[in-house]
């Protein structure tokens, strides 16, 4: 036989064994009858690795466990969403009933393909109005066409993270407000080496880490899709202006080849390498996170944070931003939605909880009373990522049948801009909505 | 029944024949299968971007990696065979690339070709020749991926190694005493005693080649600075698209995009691929193997 056949028997056999699995299981959120107080063991997937944030979930758990004596939870670390989705798909005993997704984006194909419960019913049920309980932008992103089939837990706000010394050095005195301020000073804070880089004002290319166009969108207030649920790309300027800018910036720093040989310098986003730590740019489009994990590193420079930009004709919206977070939610297979449905709620909605979490792992709390709360520690750096998330017109990317891909459609698209490889932004877009449009028909 | 047909219905036909009827259905892996005719097969050849640039990709590779990795292996194969001080020594060395876990040795060639802090780039420009972006530039990155090939041949060497051992040696001293030279001797005495083996190499390359995946992921997700953050969305392929292959596309289609069927579909495209490519090289296999043979 030959070897060929493994890829195409891998998917079959996959596919056989999960039709069988999802004919086997699977109860709506509506229908879940099983006893929240009977002695039952939940099995809980989360995306965190490092030891205090496990340790942070691991203290919640523990919490959690004293408060339901009848529940038990068996927590895993460390699961991707690729793991997540395949488990999920499988059943079974080993599958897990609560799940923590790092990625709003893959909530519509969860909620689409029913992969989770839908907890309408079990808020109703608990009486937790939702609207009163959590921020209206991080509910648009938890759920998709009133499936509410995620919670948030937890949520990050994108602002800019920057390198005060290397500003006043500069002679720059407060963080850019404008675009065109943005463009000024990134350039001035540029230190270049013959074909290289002393130091960077800000990597803007879309793979320098959390600069992706999603965020810059955000700015420009971009509506991705019009009132009949088509992509809107090409439709909103907004989204070429935002190309368009970018594209500048690119040019004026460098240009795309040079950017992305010096990117090719830069450390793990994740470690005490990264380029803003090393002092290689100055600047960071990145989430609240970052000052707490610069600190940690041990930069010898004061941190300073700001949020991004806005377009030049939009000053009188300076202070938004782009807003996703991690979401929790129960496996529409799982056998024990009622104690499931207990620990979401407990994670989700208990403020002390939420507060204790954000402050171990410097997220911004994902419910009204936690961000209000005297209990959560607010320095002054992380205080602009908790405006920028209240802000009433911070945007997030909406939930799509096929989850992410239309984001990764039109990212792909931006990369070729900010590289000089599209002519005609407009055009290039039109064809980006008619893509996307053609992977949400497929998806629904 | 036979214990080959139950293996044969049960990991061949049944999952082959599943494969076919779902890739003609809809089908996300939750929800139960529901007709689509001929959809997930247009999508794929129309409107699906990432299928030709994977299908391209994966050819280019066919043809040229694995006619990279059959050349180095079989003149590693002879080079080996030549060394008489401390042969066994230099075979281990030869040797050990290959065992390396593929997801290391690439996160080393990915570290060692970088443009930016590279050594390969600082010795390239230490003898004043320009280092090219490797695994960041979509001109280089499958020559980059060639190259890692190359460097873990040790397999094909040693199968290579054992077919020239067994070439008889009186057919090389009646070709000396006929007065043949190197070249002459390679092609007409080497060359016939060891087709099958080329044979084998090119078709089990083939097949490889069609399965490629780890490495692209790998080195297309390290280039790109996709390497932290469990809940990041990343599109295979970078840059632009140049490390894509098809197994990847089954992959996207079915585990991120949930798309079962058209994943199907991919799936057969790469088992028919694999099939004609197979079937060709064995109908071909005459110009490679001697008519004795």
């Amino acid at each position: 036989m030959p070897r060929s056949g493994r890829p195409t028997t891998a998917v079959a056999v996959l596919a056989a064994l999960t039709a069988l699995a999802t004919a086997c299981t699977g109860q709506s959120g509506a229908s879940a009858d099983d006893d929240p107080n009977a002695q039952v063991t939940l099995t809980f997937w989360h995306g965190w690795s490092a030891p205090g944030e496990v340790r942070a979930i691991e203290e919640n758990i523990a919490r959690f466990e004293q408060a339901h004596p009848n529940i038990k939870v068996r927590v895993t670390a460390n699961m991707t969403d690729d793991k997540i989705n395949q488990a999920l798909r499988a059943g079974g005993d080993k599958a897990p009933d609560v799940v923590s997704s790092f990625t709003t984006d893959s909530v519509g194909k969860f909620c689409n393909s029913g992969a989770f419960a839908d907890l309408n019913p079990f808020l109703e049920k608990s009486g937790v109005d939702k609207a009163k309980v959590f921020p209206r932008t991080l509910l648009e992103y938890t759920q998709y066409r009133g499936n509410q089939c995620t919670l948030p837990l937890l949520s990050d706000a994108y602002g800019l993270v920057y390198d005060k010394s290397a500003f006043a050095a500069a002679g720059i005195t407060e963080p850019p407000k404008t675009w065109s301020q943005f463009t000024e000073d990134a350039q001035k804070l540029t230190v270049a080496r013959g074909d290289t880089y002393d130091r960077l004002g800000v990597m803007p290319t879309f793979h320098g880490y959390e600069t992706k166009p999603t965020r810059l969108a955000a700015q420009w207030g971009g509506t991705y899709f019009d009132a009949r649920g088509k992509s809107n790309l090409a439709g909103d300027p907004a989204f070429a202006k935002m190309l368009t800018a970018q594209k500048d910036l690119v040019a004026k720093l460098g240009g795309y080849e040079k950017l992305e040989k010096y990117r090719a310098t830069f450390g793990d986003e994740w470690s005490a390498e990264h380029p803003l730590h090393t002092g290689k740019v100055a600047m960071q489009i990145d989430g609240e996170w970052r000052p707490a994990m610069a600190k940690e590193a041990g930069v010898a420079f004061e941190i300073g944070t700001a949020p991004l930009p806005v377009p030049d004709d939009q000053v009188a919206d300076y202070g938004k931003g782009y807003v996703s977070g991690t979401v929790m939610g129960i496996s529409a297979a799982s056998r024990k939605q009622n104690a499931a449905w207990e620990l979401v709620r407990y994670m989700t909605t208990d403020t002390d909880t939420v507060v204790a979490f954000a402050n171990a792992i410097h997220n911004v709390p994902s419910t009204l009373e936690a961000l209000a709360s005297p209990k959560l520690q607010v320095t002054p750096e992380f205080k602009t990522f908790i405006d920028i998330a209240r802000h009433p017109k911070s945007a997030t990317t909406p939930a799509q049948a096929d989850g992410g891909t239309y984001q990764l459609t039109f990212e792909d698209f931006a990369y070729g801009v900010e590289k000089g490889d599209v002519a005609d932004i407009g055009a290039g877009l039109a064809r980006t909505d008619k893509q996307i449009d053609t992977d949400i028909a497929k998806a629904e | 029944m036979s214990p080959w047909l139950i293996g044969f219905a049960l990991f061949f036909a049944y999952p082959l024949l599943s494969t076919v009827y779902f890739s003609f259905t809809k089908y996300d892996g939750f929800r139960p299968p529901v007709p689509s005719g001929l959809h997930n097969w247009t999508y794929l050849f129309t409107d699906y971007p990432l299928f030709w640039p994977a299908m391209r990709n994966t050819l280019w590779l066919v043809v040229v990696m694995v006619g990279c990795r059959v050349v180095f292996g079989l003149g590693t194969g002879l080079l080996i065979t030549k060394i008489k001080t401390a042969p066994g020594l230099f075979r281990t060395l030869f040797y050990l690339p290959y065992l390396a876990p593929p997801v290391a040795a690439t996160l080393a060639f990915v570290f060692l070709l970088n443009p930016g802090t590279g050594p390969a780039g600082v010795l390239l420009e230490g003898v004043g020749l320009h280092s090219p972006g490797w695994f960041t530039d979509a001109d280089w990155s499958k020559p980059a991926l060639t190259v890692l090939a190359v460097w873990g041949v040790g397999d094909l060497m040693v199968i290579f190694m054992a077919a020239l051992l067994d070439v008889p040696k009186e057919q090389y001293e009646a070709a000396e005493l006929d007065g043949a030279g190197a070249w002459a001797r390679f092609r007409h005495i080497t060359l016939p005693n060891i087709s099958p083996i080329i044979l084998f190499a090119v078709v089990t390359g083939v097949i490889q080649a069609m399965q490629y995946y780890t490495q692209p992921l790998v080195a297309g997700k390290v280039a790109a600075g996709v390497i932290g953050g469990s809940g990041e969305q990343f599109e295979p392929g970078y840059p632009d698209k140049s490390t894509l292959t098809l197994p990847q596309v089954v992959y996207n289609l079915g585990f991120q995009r949930f798309d079962y069927g058209a994943a199907c579909a991919a799936a057969l495209v790469l088992f028919a691929l694999s099939m004609a490519f197979t079937a060709l090289l064995m109908r071909r296999r005459g110009g490679l193997i001697g008519s004795g043979d």
